[in-house]
């Protein structure tokens, strides 16, 4: 932990430009920083997935809703991702001060103080949850608000930094956008927006794992207990696998259900193919006696690119079975 | 430390005023863009009575 601080007081030294020693407005930070920083604060790349999966549970949902109240509840999606991430990046300013992956990031870099950050974070989710609540309903809002307390205080506060389990767990918050989707036009929470949140939720171990098979020196280092910090990489390839046969079939789920047809269903097996595919080639990667890789961790990556796409099309096959069907 | 009797540092104005237009220009979007929302958000609830 001195090893962290001291990094960052390292950081901070290093990267301060003149305008920080200046008294008044001209010596804030935030002075510095530009539109694109404070997007960047966002996490838009995240944010990208959360609106798209928020959208499918919207558009698959059974029922209408206006479509200025759809983009209102999507924006409104958007926007608590991103005051999610300016608040994980509020909070965990200290670990992205030392990973090679986040030392860029707005806050670590110096471009914007972490107050501003917390207090832009704490401001949209809040207008968010208000105008989801005020334009869309009130369940769509609790579960929005929901998946905000769960990703700032379950995830980010309580997990993250304390057990090889975070993102298992922590998966959850990613796992909302759909549920509220379907919550903005059916005002309810049902069985299928139950099973899409199960997808999420067990995608995101595989998904995230394989990032933090690569990313495994930089979590050391920040001292974050990711499951190959904590139990190898040989245990996490594993690991890898299991959740990946686990979330094949339960994608079928939709199928089985009667809720979506042929289209989805067949995506879904053809695409759960190529996802077994991309993690057995993660366990079968090249490696030596302790289970480092001797590929740079090459399968891992394609693999979590691989994840990344692979939800991607698998929603966007169930909203095409639906609107079609 | 630099207090506010020590020389000012040298510092890019242009730089600093092209930010500052671009942070102003982006918080007109962003507040025009709710207007209309909460505008259209309006009419829309309206239309249901």
């Amino acid at each position: 932990m001195s090893q962290t601080t001291a990094s960052i007081e390292q950081n901070e030294r290093g990267e301060k430009s003149p305008l920080s020693s200046l008294p008044g407005p001209l010596g804030h930070a935030d002075g510095e920083a530009e539109v694109r920083d404070w997007i960047a604060l966002l996490k838009p790349r995240v944010m990208s997935l959360v609106v798209f999966s928020g959208l499918i549970g919207l558009l698959v949902a059974p029922g209408h809703l206006h479509p200025v109240l759809g983009f209102t509840a999507v924006l409104c999606i958007a926007v608590a991702a991103g005051a999610c991430g300016a608040i994980n990046m509020w909070y965990d300013r200290d670990i992205d001060a030392v990973m090679r992956r986040t030392v860029n990031r707005p806050i670590p870099a110096g471009r914007i103080e972490a107050g501003s950050a917390l207090g832009y974070g704490i401001t949209l989710a809040i207008g968010s949850i208000i105008v989801m609540g005020l334009a869309v309903n009130l369940v769509a809002a609790a579960v929005l608000a929901l998946s905000v307390a769960f990703y700032v205080f379950v995830y980010t506060m309580w997990l993250k930094r304390r057990t090889p389990q975070n993102i298992v767990i922590g998966g959850a918050a990613g796992a909302f956008p759909p549920v509220i989707g379907w919550a903005a036009v059916t005002g309810s929470v049902d069985l299928m927006a139950v099973i899409m949140f199960m997808i999420i939720f067990i995608w995101t171990p595989p998904h995230f794992w394989s990032l933090a098979l690569w990313a495994n020196d930089d979590y050391r280092r920040a001292g974050v207990p990711m499951m190959p910090v904590i139990r190898g990489a040989r245990a996490t390839r594993k690991l890898i696998v299991g959740y990946t046969l686990l979330l094949v079939p339960f994608t079928l789920a939709p199928w089985a259900i009667g809720f979506s047809g042929p289209i989805y269903g067949v995506s879904a097996l053809l695409l759960g193919a190529g996802f077994l595919v991309s993690v057995i080639r993660v366990a079968r990667d090249r490696q030596d006696g302790e289970g480092v890789s001797l590929t740079n961790d090459a399968p891992a990556r394609a693999a979590f690119k691989y994840s990344i796409v692979y939800l991607f099309v698998l929603f966007g096959a169930l909203a095409v079975d639906r609107l079609t069907g | 430390m630099t207090t506010s009797n020590s020389p000012p540092p040298n510092i890019d104005m242009t730089e600093l005023r092209r930010k500052r237009r671009g942070r102003n220009i982006a918080m007109v979007l962003v507040l025009a863009g709710l207007c209309a929302l909460f505008y259209a958000i309006t009419i829309v609830k309206l239309a249901k009575f």
